[in-house]
């Protein structure tokens, strides 16, 4: 056994957007252990149920996480609606497929992107970026928003997308379908690129289980699973194959979420087709009594949402477990074993986002 | 998606994991929820896509056994009970002791004593 060193890694650290410390345990260049810590910006969000009633906590749920919005807000409302017996629209269901999967893809391109800054890919890092921006301009004319969406509400939508405004994406999704075709080349194809991932963090599929792992970092070891499949919103009408790989390491994750992208697309492009004509919206009476919890397909992964209410106009309790917290434990095994220069990207492997974590 | 709720006392909870897990699932999630008499421990586990959650109710004076030698990730959302709600979890793979949030009010979802 060579000798062992300690070095701090985070919570500020140019490959992460967000706070987060792992104590690296090294020997020479090999990590042999690591403790994650996290909480360094944790809110309390959760606790707002005492002061927010349950339609405002929409918002509050909205603004867990700036990338997986419209998702927090969308589990919450499922959530409440299961309790409160509402039956959204067939429109509801429809325009919250479209919206999450916008969301999904610009999530995904994203985290493309920050991959290819952290292995120094600078190009690819702005072409990911570049193509995003169509996805949020599209999301800011459906909603008039990039970030925070605030079209969600307890028993449907707040506004109604114009079907012609809908069959312009259609359009711009072809455009945009284009443009990944040549990134997603790149990253799957190039000998650098491949370089950095291939055999990196290789979890099988007993380990992602054990780990209680979800979403493309699932899915990247042959687990075929995909909370989509639940069949909430639109989903149960759409067709749609779940996306696996089975070698588990980090090119596998890559793949997985490039290839998500492109079916989002093709799912947006089912339902905008599907789209029935109706109300986007049916009457809250009362307040809801009762629990229940709702686990939906985040692009980071199953997210849960559990509400508990007691018939009063607050909340008894609202608890959001994020994917990127439930993928902690197996980023830390991940690590074990590994170079001290492939920690940036193993890290960046579980596409962790420290706002939801820290909600 | 089949989901199922089993009710169960405090003392039993390593059992009930223990077989929980013999029959196959996963650990989805642990949450714990203030109620009238005291804390509502609410395990959620998964088989493909079906649910079964355990609970079970406590006064939250004595420590929680820790069921992460059974489901390893356990410890993570133990140590986030302990920092939030201020209930003792008693061996864990992984103690934080109080240090896995940062949070400026000691165990702010603790109940508040009337």
């Amino acid at each position: 056994m060579g000798v062992r060193s300690v070095v701090p890694f985070g919570p500020q650290h140019p490959v992460l957007p967000e706070p987060v410390h792992l104590d690296l345990v090294l020997e020479d260049e090999k990590v042999v252990d690591a403790i994650p810590s996290i909480g360094f910006i944790h809110r309390g969000l959760e606790k707002l149920v005492d002061k927010k009633d349950f339609q405002e906590m929409v918002y509050v749920a909205e603004r867990i996480c700036g990338i997986c919005s419209f998702g927090h807000g969308f589990g919450y409302c499922d959530a409440v609606e299961h309790i409160m017996n509402i039956e959204t629209s067939e429109r509801t269901q429809y325009l919250r497929t479209i919206l999450f999967e916008l969301s999904r893809m610009h999530s995904h391109i994203l985290w493309l992107g920050l991959l290819a800054d952290a292995f120094g890919f600078e190009s690819l890092f702005m072409d990911s970026w570049r193509v995003r921006e169509k996805i949020l301009d599209m999301l800011e004319c459906a909603t008039g928003g990039r970030v925070i969406f605030s079209i969600l509400k307890v028993g449907g939508l707040r506004r109604d997308i114009p079907n012609d405004m809908l069959k312009s994406f259609l359009k711009t999704l072809e455009d945009v379908e284009k443009d990944l075709e040549v990134i997603i080349r790149t990253f799957l194809n190039d000998y650098a690129v491949k370089s950095r991932l291939c055999g990196v963090g290789v979890l099988s599929s007993e380990e992602v289980e054990e780990l209680g792992c979800c979403g493309p970092f699932l899915r990247a070891s042959g687990v075929r699973r995909d909370s989509r499949k639940l069949g909430y919103a639109a989903y149960d009408d759409i067709d749609f194959e779940i996306i696996t790989h089975t070698d588990g390491d980090t090119y596998a994750r890559t793949y997985v979420r490039a290839m998500e992208i492109l079916q989002s697309a093709k799912i947006i492009r089912q339902a905008i087709e599907m789209l029935p004509d109706g109300p986007i919206e049916m009457p809250v009476k009362g307040f809801p009594d009762g629990e229940y919890m709702t686990r939906i397909e985040q692009p980071r992964g199953e997210a849960c949402y559990y509400i508990k209410a007691n018939g009063k106009k607050f909340l008894q309790r609202m608890r959001v477990r994020t994917p990127t917290f439930a993928n902690i434990p197996a980023l830390t095994r991940t690590l074990r074993g590994c170079e001290l220069a492939d920690v940036p990207i193993l890290i960046l492997a579980i596409d962790p986002c420290i706002s939801c974590t820290e909600r | 998606m089949e989901r199922e709720l089993r009710e169960i006392e405090e003392d039993t909870l390593l059992n009930e994991t223990q077989k929980v897990h013999s029959e196959g699932y996963r650990l989805i999630q642990i949450c714990a929820t203030t109620v009238d008499s005291g804390y509502e421990i609410l395990y959620t586990f998964g088989k493909g896509y079906d649910e079964l959650s355990i609970r079970f109710l406590t006064k939250g004076e004595k420590p929680v056994q820790s069921i992460s030698r059974i489901f390893p990730p356990a410890w993570l959302y133990e140590n986030e009970i302990h920092d939030l709600f201020g209930i003792e979890v008693e061996n864990m793979t992984l103690d934080f002791r109080g240090g896995l949030y940062r949070t400026s009010v000691k165990a702010p979802f603790a109940r508040k004593e009337a």
